[in-house]
């Protein structure tokens, strides 16, 4: 059995321009000690993942349909008290702004002091001592003084770490990133991601990367689902997809970089831009952007198809595959 | 316009105009003053360059990285005339223009233009996008008759890609990219020689990013245009530059040709940069070759910026500042490491 | 025309109508407003009669209770002052005064506010110090303090009859200059942060002068706040000309307004004649309430945006 297993995931977010849905029958699962990314452009629904699984959404969004399970108890069906011993003790999260974690008035000893004794029960000392172990994991140099500091003492980067340590202070099964690195520089990026990567590893927690950037999820995630306006347009093994993407916004948004060999020339960009959710188009919402375009992508939704193990949603996934249509 | 068309144009124009130096920012610092802390006596001050010099050559597309903190949009600023230089001199097309009053500054306001980073604060959000795009013209060219300003927005709304109805609309109405096309749009109404683009694609969305990056590369090659692109990302320098500075804590590390630096880099940083760069591939992430961060650039390190972080520091590193030094292919490296034949 | 009606089908599909359509409290308070204002402006048609016009007044008349109280009469619903005017009356034409002061004096407030707190954020340094002390001065001083020194000053040095002429405008100067700083704060606290969003520099790299900057595309976009305070201003303005006419240095008697009116029925509220101080009150209050009312309501609905930028 999956460590997290979603089905049907269905989030609707009531505007007066009538009912958005902002995810709509997503699935994916997350086993224990694997590594999941989720893709997607901004709007796409990948964070509104994210909370729904935390069950996170700000009213009056809701998760309308679908469930999520996880370590064999239905999240969506828990009360708050329920939740709250799941959330940031079972579950932790790690957001883009390290500041949405820290308490910018409290030293960072006291803030994982009382992450752990919020869930476990334990002493001062006790709790101070997993506290240092933890900062010294995420590479941060002297932890023992460091605890005693407060955030806006700290690099944009120490704080992510620091964010990263309380994400492991209780020894979660799960951890949910969102954007981690986004406002990082990129030696500092690739710093951070490799340590969150060596550390799901060396305490077997599963990770849900949340990201715009298929280069930190090609060589951080073993899984991946590709999001598109709210449905997930491609899914599977990670290797898989960047090197033999199927969908043909995935090849789209791969052939999109900037790479070696293509100095000076025009790339290869995917014309209009991803329809904001009042907008998606019937049939399928990638049609309108799509250079394999038919009748039928008009007409219906395509469903997932499965090419062992490897699932898109296009119609043509067969031809595409086999290159038919390539 | 065809890629044919853009060829002639470069055969036309003769050839030692392109070699011509535009524009050349001479020793700029800058320093920001914080003001003192009310329990303390000493000023703090952030000192963001620290004698930077660079020259543009004109039909280069000049590209500045380096991270946050080290200096490239403040230069790019002050290039621009947004910031004034604490000490140094900015040079366009042979004239002084640092310091230049508001009217003697005007030509040069027409000839050199900015795109910005952020398309959603880079719009006037109670303007229209038609009121957007005729204010520079207007301000330059009070002599065109409203005709001539209605048709000239139109072909410039059409030659980045926009569709030429969303006048009467608000920036609010479009999406991030439809955003950004729309402020190059602007920045090539006065028909400028120079456009300074500050990270102009790093709030974008992938799918987006490759469209606004083809718009400009288009724009480059219908109008002769010399760019100053300013980016965190080593994979679009190597795509669209033609030269490079890396820039390390308010200081030049090394400039050089794009090529070049790709296949040599010779400063540290520069190479700690490279192996940085996030690539789609089925390897594991590992570590960048060296750990650290950047320091606060309001106690900069002493001698050499990079010192402290510097596999190859040796003492004098951390006394004597290193100066930008030719090598045998013209690139320019700060390092007492390369100079001393180290590196 | 086609502006216009473009705005307007903008504005009714707008957030901010959906808002007010949602929240009770914000139309009745609305209501209320709006009721208060079309009752001032038609105060001579609503009105039986002139109260400022000696020749209407009978003093045979004065203290005639409510219409609902024994000895009260059909012509005088509210019942009638001391002189002999009717309250209701009164009170239309006294509302009308004070919401004229209200607002003219939000006016000036505004001008000036809004000049200074433009220059001041956008220019920055000394010419920014120089009027922030100057509003920190100001603010130091309460503004009854200083309107009472300043119309005290001119009554003694012009008497007494010039300045009954004069009173209005003399009220809106005074309440007018004594409440500048807060629109030059908040003004200045939105320039600050719209300055340093990029379309001021792209105004700026086109070679825009800085009047220009600071008119066509700072201003515009600091309207939001400036709707929010002028509502909580002019109920201010309208308390403070009250307190004034109250202290006997506002409207005089003879042109009451509703300060003036509550002043006048004060000394006879023991004396059995409540209902000349208790209704131009009541007016007062309601009035003060909804302004208010409104001005929170529209500070929750604009604040969000302003953070969104």
């Amino acid at each position: 059995m999956p460590l997290l297993d979603v089905r049907d995931l269905r989030v609707e977010f009531p505007t007066r321009h009538g009912v958005l849905t902002a995810l709509h029958d997503v699935d994916f699962t997350v086993d224990r000690g694997e590594r999941l990314g989720i893709v997607g452009e901004s709007g796409a629904g990948k964070s509104v993942a994210a909370f729904a699984i935390l069950n996170l959404i700000s009213r009056p969004g809701h998760i309308a349909g679908g469930s999520i399970l996880f370590e064999g108890q239905n999240l969506t069906r828990l009360s708050i008290h329920q939740m709250r011993r799941v959330r940031g003790n079972r579950i932790s999260m790690i957001f883009q702004d390290p500041m949405m974690t820290l308490n910018p008035v409290l030293t960072i000893g006291t803030q994982m002091v009382e992450t752990l004794k919020a869930h476990r029960k334990i002493g001062d000392a006790e709790a101070r001592r997993i506290a240092a172990t933890r900062l010294g994991e995420v590479k941060i140099p002297s932890p023992d003084k460091r605890l005693d500091s407060y955030p806006h003492e700290l690099s944009g980067g120490m704080r992510q770490r620091v964010v990263i340590a309380i994400a492991l202070l209780t020894e979660p099964a799960l951890i949910i990133a969102d954007e981690p690195t986004t406002a990082l520089d990129v030696t500092i990026q690739a710093e951070i991601m490799s340590l969150m990567l060596d550390l799901c590893k060396t305490h077997g927690v599963g990770l849900i990367l949340i990201t715009h950037d298929l280069a930190v999820v090609s060589q951080v995630t073993q899984r991946v689902v590709v999001l598109y306006a709210g449905r997930v347009v491609e899914t599977g093994k990670t290797a898989r997809v960047v090197q033999d993407p199927v969908h043909p916004y995935t090849r789209g948004l791969l052939a999109a970089l900037p790479g070696e060999g293509t100095a000076g020339a025009r790339l290869n960009q995917i014309r209009g831009s991803m329809p904001p959710l009042t907008a998606v188009p019937a049939g399928c919402p990638f049609h309108p952007r799509c250079d394999h375009v038919q009748d039928s992508c008009r007409a219906a939704l395509p469903a997932l198809e499965d090419l062992d193990g490897h699932r898109v949603r296009c119609t043509r996934a067969r031809d595409l595959a086999s290159g038919v249509a390539a | 316009m065809t890629p044919t068309a853009a060829t002639t144009t470069t055969m036309t124009s003769p050839a030692p105009a392109r070699d011509r130096v535009l524009v050349e920012a001479r020793a700029i610092r800058k320093v920001f003053d914080l003001g003192s802390h009310f329990l303390e006596r000493t000023r703090r001050e952030v000192k963001a360059l620290n004698d930077v010099s660079i020259t543009i050559r004109r039909g280069e597309s000049f590209c500045l990285v380096g991270e946050s903190g080290c200096g490239k949009s403040t230069l790019a600023r002050v290039m621009m005339g947004l910031l004034p230089p604490s000490s140094g001199e900015v040079h366009f097309d042979g004239t002084r223009i640092d310091g230049l009053r508001h009217k003697a500054r005007k030509p040069f306001h027409r000839r050199m233009q900015m795109i910005f980073q952020n398309p959603y604060a880079s719009l006037n959000p109670r303007r229209t996008v038609q009121q957007t795009l005729e204010e520079p013209l207007r301000f330059h060219r009070p002599d065109l008759s409203d005709a001539e300003v209605k048709a000239k927005v139109e072909a410039v709304m059409v030659s980045v890609g926009n569709d030429p109805s969303w006048g009467t609309r608000y920036p609010h109405e479009f999406s991030g990219g439809q955003r950004q096309r729309i402020s190059i749009a602007r920045a090539l109404m006065v028909d400028p020689e120079f456009v300074v683009a500050d990270e102009p694609i790093s709030a974008l969305d992938v799918s987006i990013q490759a469209q606004v990056l083809n718009v400009m590369m288009d724009a480059r090659d219908q109008r002769d245009l010399t760019y100053l692109f300013i980016t965190h990302d080593l994979s679009v320098v190597r795509h669209f530059g033609t030269r490079v500075g890396v820039m390390y804590l308010g200081s030049l590390c090394e400039l050089a040709e794009t090529k070049t630096l790709f296949a040599n880099p010779r400063h540290p940083y520069t190479r700690l940069l490279l192996s940085a760069i996030p690539r789609v591939s089925t390897e594991e992430m590992k570590p960048p070759g060296l750990p650290g961060e950047v320091p606060s650039a309001m106690n900069l390190p002493s001698g050499c910026v990079f010192h402290d972080r510097c596999p190859l520091a040796e003492a004098r590193c951390s006394v004597d500042v290193p100066a930008p030094l030719p090598q045998d292919d013209g690139t320019l490296v700060a390092c007492h490491a390369v100079e001393e034949g180290r590196g | 025309m086609n502006w216009i009606a473009t705005r307007m089908t903008a504005f009714l599909g707008s957030d901010v109508l959906y808002r007010f359509r949602r929240d009770p409290v914000a139309m009745a308070a609305f209501a209320v407003m709006a009721a208060f204002v079309l009752a001032a402006m038609l105060a001579p048609w609503l009105s039986s009669m002139n109260p400022h016009d000696p020749a209407q007044i009978d003093i045979m008349n004065s203290e005639i209770p409510p219409v609902w109280q024994a000895g009260g009469e059909g012509a005088f619903p509210l019942g009638t002052d001391i002189q002999g005017r009717d309250m209701l009356s009164a009170i239309l034409y006294g509302l009308r005064i004070s919401i004229i002061i209200g607002v003219f004096a939000v006016m000036v407030q505004m001008t000036l506010g809004v000049v200074i707190g433009l220059v001041s954020g956008y220019m920055g340094g000394k010419v920014d110090a120089f009027f922030m002390r100057l509003a920190d001065i100001q603010l130091a001083m309460s503004t009854l303090m200083l309107a009472i020194v300043a119309l005290a000053v001119f009554k003694a040095a012009f008497g007494a009859d010039l300045y009954e002429d004069l009173a209005i405008v003399m009220l809106i100067l005074v309440i007018g200059f004594a409440e500048w700083p807060q629109y030059a704060r908040t003004i200045r606290a939105s320039v600050l942060a719209e300055k340093k969003k990029e379309y001021v520099d792209a105004a700026r790299v086109i070679g825009l002068s800085a009047p220009v900057i600071m008119a066509r595309h700072i201003l515009p976009n600091t309207l939001s706040p400036l709707l929010v305070i002028s509502t909580v201003q002019v109920a201010n303005a309208i308390i403070n000309e009250a307190a004034l006419s109250f202290l006997g240095l506002g409207m005089p008697v003879t042109m009451p307004s509703l300060g003036s009116l509550i002043s006048a029925g004060f000394e006879y509220i023991l004396s059995g004649a409540w209902w000349i101080t208790t209704f131009p009150s009541i007016a007062l209050i309601s009035l003060i309430l909804a302004i208010n009312l409104l001005g929170d309501w529209l500070r929750d609905v604009l604040n969000p945006r302003l953070f969104k930028g």
